[in-house]
């Protein structure tokens, strides 16, 4: 089953690039299928698996698969799954078909070459989602961002080449970075045990010093934080996300900076509990600064694109804030603010892509007007920039307010400076209404509204952030035992650990 | 019948749902109706669900659970509805006020483009509006409370191709959602330290946990008061409100005097709680509202444009609502947002027949002699006027007015100087809003009246005027029938003013309100029809010139705002524009292409340079080695 879903997305992209010669509606028609079933599957998991585990077989994974794979030195395909991981495959599966659409009429070249990309993307990420041996997981790690750099790099706009090797910079010293740290902790757990293993389950509660284990975190961090994207490693993702084609865009925003997060929430801090309570402060204050830096950047764009990839940089601080708060609501609030983020940034990038395939601009200062001209994409537009505002009844609001409500009782100072992005959100996401939409038409713009495929797309997206916003329970219930797991193993380390940093312990908790 | 009670705001929000799917494609007349038949049912609810909860329903409260929103730990916020007596007079005033406005709205808007927008809007308005004075949980309540700022934000900037009306339309969301933010911190304070977010379990705990006065209920208190401030357009977040009357005048009307500027009104009441438990604090709200009736009574008197004089009146209306809460007096501070709710939105829908009249003109001073042109709006005018300047006995402002100053008098937390503000501004509301009517509708016709108000403009304006008058005999002073049916019942919700011994003075109070209001018409009539020379003396006087500017602008508060917040914050991101971080890392990549040309240099493929570069390394080396 596990195995299926990374399988799926896999050989339809291979059909999809064998099948180009017959037409470009094959690959388009196969990588929807493929993420079709794929969500198909997931559903059908989640249908199985709203939330509890088995309990009397003492199982922490709704699904788990093991398999040796290279036995001398401990790789082994170890892939499971539970609730955290469950609502981000759905996601991926969700962005897939989203981005296949968003893809539809905008590529017209190598279509076959790209839909292949794009499904070993987006299978690389599912295979992030899944992995539980570190070994596996820097592989799919690895497997997500080639193909990303190709679809940046082959598909993209004007300054294309400049940003896709930025991307690709950007990502692979991190990823080097974590290697080393994989190694790491590996030859740690190793010596100590004997046991030379990948496995996640066995490398968790390795014993090491702090310093060590600082360091090591630091070094997954480094992959993560740059994927997330955290401050000062995000200067990639405004020109990525610019210069990508919109489904490029959409697969980026909407997921793979939920790897960054996932990344520290499945392994840098229950792998090292007692180094993440030591710099717990200071993430927190660097995605506090985070929210109102990309906030107050947003703002001061003109291009229409790199204003919804700032304001990416801004809802991720929510998830760096809430992470390192480590409590159940906060928690919970990353799970639903990663979904709704990704949903409605994924929704933003397609609305943008979709007007700048009409405008061929995406400059904000030509544009103005366009809300009698387009009625569909104003009212789509609108919508998702409120939920992007954190407008309650929608998912964001829940997200957001769950994770400041869980920081508040860690720190009150950031949440009060935190609770400050909601007014800068409110100012970017207003003026890019006013610029876009309203005020006269002064270029005389005549553009057709959104298509009944585009339209398809957007109430999928629209009605999934109601849901969220006014029903979150059912993703709630599912995440929680997930989340419950990882606090439990955190909690444990750290009454097991004598060496503890007391003054800041005291602080978190 | 109670068991409907989920319909009151369900029927507009469905309303919303099928203008804004299908809205583009309806005839108008269709369309119309179906904005305004879902609030026009929806009162009709109200008012069953009203008779059966006064006079069938044994308790006090009826609560309804739909369904629990989020459940995470204990943070277990509800989609709930909570029924008592102040929730009820909010639902009444909302449903049939918002009934009336929306039927104006038929007529008045036939001309404009985005017909069907502006039900949409609307009723999503209506639907947001009671789904804050229904919800059961604060989390709800603040659900509403950005919807309706969301609604107020869609309908100022209504017209959007000038893009003045969409600056105006964020400033207001913006200023708003300052306060707003504030009071999503007051959130989390109260459930991280009471565990609950329902109102009523709030205000149980609280009157147990939290000691009288202790920093923790001042800090919630004064949190949940900035939401309000922002809401309820009052210092020092009022700046937003005169320029939202940009929207149409039904939305000026519904949404920017009757309703949802009352909202921190509301809030305040629902929360009293809390409050009573921080006694500054609520010294705060009457001192905050003594200052902005006065400051905003002032600037009305200066304005040219009709709606912004009714606009600054609004404030300083409200700002009566914060006086009255501030000394305790919950039940009066809720009269008079009755009596306001329907005298304001008569003067702003009699004030919209004139501007319509007029082709757009919003200057008084290019109106006047009206009287006869439009007999019917000109004596809705009147009456609403009347009801604002509190003209005695014959209307309803006269009561809840008359109120509020008796208890700013005679209540523990009154004293003479909140009295003697609210005196003033009675002196200063009768004076503008006479103004209003002498300008407008006596003297020289000055333009050209061209269109009429068509028969659903009529009828709205009608019952308005009826209820201006009628509304404040539910509750009257002693000596004048005596009538406590209102502060009975809002005395089953909201404590009542524990009264003291009154001295001989409060005969002088008593009497006060009505000469003073009589002493502003005349003083309206000399000033504008008998001497108009006068004024125009005192404002060419330097000193009078300059009060002038000074009120018109507002205070002068907007260009305090602009070069303390809004130009630094612009500027800064301006200059931020390439992102400074971003630069950082062009600087490595820079060194690193600039440098590896410089060493692309050395590559000159020319034996001779190879050869010296290497022997004088190696002399660099014996050098290091002999030396070393």
């Amino acid at each position: 089953m596990l195995v299926w879903l990374i399988l799926i997305p896999l050989v339809g992209g291979v059909l999809a690039w064998l099948f180009d010669r017959a037409g470009n509606r094959w690959p388009r028609w196969i990588s929807l299928f493929a993420f079709g079933i794929d969500l198909a599957l997931v559903l059908l998991l989640w249908v199985e698996h709203p939330g509890e585990v088995d309990l009397t077989a003492n199982r922490a994974w709704f699904a788990e698969i093991q398999v040796p794979w290279i036995s001398s030195m401990g790789i082994t395909i170890h892939l499971a799954i539970d609730g955290i991981s469950l609502l981000l495959v759905m996601l991926s599966c969700f962005l897939g078909i989203m981005a296949t659409i968003a893809s539809w009429t905008e590529i017209r070249e190598r279509v076959g070459l790209f839909h292949f990309n794009l499904t070993w993307t987006v299978a690389g990420i599912i295979g992030v989602f899944l992995s539980l041996d570190l070994f596996l997981f820097y592989f799919f790690w690895e497997l997500m961002l080639i193909p990303m750099y190709f679809l940046i790099a082959l598909w993209g706009h004007e300054n294309r080449s400049y940003a896709s090797v930025k991307f690709f910079l950007f990502t692979q010293v991190g990823g080097l970075a974590m290697l080393l740290g994989i190694l790491g902790i590996y030859f740690v757990h190793g010596r100590q045990t004997g046991i030379y293993t990948f496995d996640y389950s066995e490398l968790l509660g390795t014993r090491m010093s702090p310093n060590t284990a600082l360091l090591l975190m630091l070094s997954f961090l480094a992959a993560f934080l740059v994927k997330l994207p955290a401050l000062p490693f995000h200067a990639w993702l405004p020109d990525a996300h610019t210069e990508a084609p919109t489904g490029g865009s959409v697969i980026l925003a909407g997921l793979l900076l939920k790897t960054g997060a996932y990344g520290i929430l499945r392994f840098a801090v229950p792998l090292f509990p007692g180094a993440a309570l030591q710099i717990a402060p200071w993430a927190m204050m660097v995605g506090v600064i985070g929210i109102l830096y990309g906030a107050v950047l947003a703002f001061a764009q003109t291009d229409l694109k790199r204003l919804v990839a700032y304001t990416s940089v801004s809802h991720m601080g929510f998830v760096l804030l809430g992470i390192f708060a480590w409590n159940e609501l906060a928690l919970q609030g990353v799970i639903i603010q990663m979904l709704c983020h990704g949903i409605s940034a994924g929704a933003l990038f397609m609305l943008v892509g979709s007007l700048q395939e009409r405008l061929r601009t995406r400059d904000t200062r030509r544009m103005g007007g366009l809300w009698p001209v387009a009625p569909r994409t104003g009212g789509a537009m609108l919508f998702f920039a409120l939920a992007s505002l954190g407008l309650p009844g929608m998912g964001n609001f829940v997200g957001e307010f769950l994770v400041l409500l869980g920081t508040y009782r860690v720190s009150i100072l950031l949440t009060v400076i935190a609770a400050g992005g909601f007014i800068v959100s409110t100012v970017y996401a207003l003026w890019m209404i006013q610029r876009a939409l309203y005020g006269p038409n002064e270029e005389g713009w005549r553009i057709p509204d959104l298509s009944m495929r585009e339209v398809g797309a957007m109430t999928a997206m629209v009605l999934a952030i109601l849901w969220l916003g006014l029903y979150p329970r059912p993703f709630i219930h599912t995440a929680g035992h997930g989340l419950d797991q990882i606090q439990k193993i955190v909690r444990q380390a750290r009454a097991d650990r004598t060496i503890m940093p007391p003054i800041e312990s005291a602080r978190v908790r | 019948m109670l068991e409907l009670l989920w319909l009151i705001p369900a029927l507009p929000y469905a309303g919303f749902a099928v203008l804004a799917v299908a809205g583009g494609r309806l005839s108008r007349s269709v369309t119309a109706s179906l904005g305004v038949i879902p609030v026009g049912l929806s009162a009709a609810v109200a008012l069953l669900v009203g008779i059966e909860f006064i006079w069938f329903w044994p308790e006090n409260t009826y609560a309804q659970l739909l369904w629990t929103w989020i459940a995470v730990g204990r943070f277990t916020p509800t989609i709930g509805f909570y029924l008592d007596a102040l929730s009820l007079v909010m639902i009444l005033v909302v449903t049939v006020i918002g009934f009336l406005i929306l039927l104006y709205s038929v007529g008045f808007m036939m001309r404009s483009e985005g017909y069907s927008r502006f039900f949409a809007y609307m009723n999503l308005f209506v639907a947001s509006m009671l789904t804050l004075v229904m919800a059961d949980n604060l989390l709800l309540l603040y659900l509403g409370w950005e919807g309706v700022g969301l609604c107020s934000y869609l309908l100022i900037g209504f017209w959007y191709n000038d893009p003045a009306n969409g600056r105006a339309a964020i400033k207001a969301f913006l200023v708003t959602r300052v306060g707003d933010a504030s009071m999503a911190v007051g959130l989390f304070l109260i459930f991280v330290s009471l565990g609950t977010l329902q109102i009523q379990e709030i205000m149980q705990k609280a009157e147990i946990q939290w000691a009288i006065g202790s920093g923790i209920a001042i800090a919630a208190s004064a949190l949940l008061l900035g939401g309000a401030l922002g809401k309820s357009a009052q210092l020092p977040l009022q700046t937003w409100l005169p320029d939202a009357m940009a929207g149409p005048t039904p939305v000026s009307a519904l949404i920017h005097a009757a309703t949802m500027v009352t909202a921190g009104v509301y809030l305040i009441a629902r929360t009293h709680v809390l409050f009573t438990l921080a006694p500054p604090v609520l010294t705060a709200v009457a001192v905050i509202g003594a200052i902005t009736l006065l400051i905003a009574g002032l600037s009305a008197l200066t304005q040219h444009d009709i709606k912004r004089a009714l606009a600054y009146s609004t404030m300083s209306q409200v700002g009566y609502m914060f006086l009255a809460l501030g000394v305790g007096a919950w039940s009066a501070a809720i009269f008079h947002f009755v009596t306001h709710a329907c005298f304001k939105a008569l003067l702003f829908l009699a004030a919209g027949v004139v501007i319509q009249g007029l082709n757009e003109e919003h200057n008084m001073f290019k109106m006047g002699g009206l009287r006869r042109v439009i007999p019917g709006t000109f004596w809705a005018f009147i009456v609403g006027a009347a009801s604002l300047s509190a003209l005695p006995l014959v209307t309803a402002g006269f009561y809840s007015k008359d109120l509020i100053l008796m208890e700013a008098w005679s209540s523990q937390a009154g004293n003479g100087w909140l009295w003697l503000a609210g005196l003033i501004g009675t002196l200063l509301t009768s004076v503008y809003a006479f103004r209003m009517v002498f300008l407008t509708f006596f003297g020289e016709a000055k333009t050209e009246f061209h269109k009429r108000a068509d028969i659903t403009m009529k009828i709205p304006l009608a019952i308005l005027a009826l209820l201006s008058i009628v509304a404040g005999f539910i509750e009257t002073p002693q000596g004048l029938g005596n009538m406590t049916l209102f502060s009975d019942f809002m005395e089953t919700a909201l404590p009542a003013l524990p009264t003291l011994p009154t001295g001989s003075l409060t005969v002088i109070a008593k009497i006060a309100v009505p000469i003073i209001s009589l002493i502003g018409l005349y003083l309206a009539y000399l000033l504008f029809v008998r001497r108009p020379g006068w004024v125009r003396r005192a404002t060419e006087t330097p000193v009078g010139s300059l009060l002038h500017a000074y009120w018109l602008s507002g205070w002068g508060f907007d260009w305090l705002y602009s070069r303390l917040i809004v130009r630094p914050f612009v500027r800064m991101a301006d200059w931020n524009r390439q992102d400074a971080i971003d630069l950082v890392y062009d600087a490595v990549a820079g060194i690193c292409m600039v440098s590896s040309d410089a060493l692309a240099l050395t590559q000159t493929g020319k034996i001779r340079w190879y050869a010296a570069a290497i022997t004088v390394g190696v002399l660099i080396f014996i050098a290091i080695v002999v030396l070393g």
